[in-house]
């Protein structure tokens, strides 16, 4: 399967992005369960680019390791302020807007992997991992 | 699912029913707190029952919207219940997290009236939207 790419421009492309997770992730293989992971992280980071950023996009991608392992890896890019404090911000409880903190650190919960590389002023970019 | 979307509101008794049938974007999710609030205003009713077994997934956003919506009814002397949460949602929910905090949930629409029922009684003017409540939630729970 193809990875693709879904921009992130406002809060309806929040919907298409986790419903093209789901859909993805179910053509996969992964059950129920997996799915809702899926589906509710890339909903939670989607926010998150559109809320912080303005704008970014989504990459999804099949993805398989050298012995064979399939799984599903999303990747949230964007270019806006960045993250000053990302011990601080993968914190439960944390936040700068109105959200409860859960977003991050919640996140990284539903997944196997969870990477965020970020510098203020240029942008964000979060990678994340599930195996089948 | 644009904003546009409508979720239908329907009162039944004194009981507003929110069935929830589709994935609904943020604004869709604003609307609809800002609509069952003028809903509660405008009819008087006592409880929200908000049926999201069809929902496939809840996020922090429409958790907190969920507690909100409970946390303003309360406010307006109304008790709201979440009734239908499908396994794998619970599942996510709790790993992501949330509390739903000053949400009742209950398993299906007939628990769901039964404990509205028994938060504000049901005295004889309301035996007509009793008897009606129960058609509806027959109704809803038919696949």
């Amino acid at each position: 399967m193809q990875s693709r790419s879904i921009a992130l421009e406002n809060e309806h492309d929040i919907a298409v992005a986790r419903g093209e997770v789901r859909n993805v992730s179910a053509a996969i293989g992964f059950r129920l369960i997996d799915q809702t992971r899926l589906a509710t992280v890339a909903s939670e980071l989607a926010r998150n680019v559109v809320k912080y950023a303005g704008r970014g996009r989504m990459i999804l991608q099949p993805t398989e390791a050298p012995y064979g392992r399939v799984g599903i890896r999303l990747i949230f890019e964007d270019r806006g302020p960045g993250i000053p404090d990302i011990a601080a911000a993968m914190r439960d409880g944390f936040t700068t807007g109105r959200g409860l903190g859960k977003g991050l650190p919640g996140s990284k919960r539903l997944v196997d992997e969870f990477q965020i590389e970020s510098t203020v002023g240029v942008g964000t970019r979060i990678t994340v991992t599930r195996w089948l | 699912m644009d904003g546009q979307t409508r979720i239908p509101i329907l009162k039944v008794g004194r009981v507003l029913i929110v069935p929830i049938q589709v994935d609904m974007d943020d604004q869709t999710v604003m609307h609809l707190q800002e609509r069952i609030l003028t809903e509660l205003e405008r009819t008087g009713a006592r409880g929200v029952l908000i049926d999201i077994s069809l929902l496939e997934m809840v996020d922090s956003f429409i958790g907190r919207v969920l507690s909100d919506i409970a946390a303003m009814a309360r406010i307006m002397d109304a008790r709201t219940v979440v009734v239908g949460m499908q396994p794998a949602v619970a599942i996510t929910l709790v790993e992501l997290g949330l509390e739903l905090r000053g949400v009742d949930t209950v398993l299906n629409v007939d628990e769901g009236i039964r404990l509205l029922r028994s938060e504000f009684g049901m005295d004889d003017e309301d035996e007509d939207g009793d008897r009606e409540l129960g058609a509806l939630a027959e109704q809803i729970n038919r696949p």
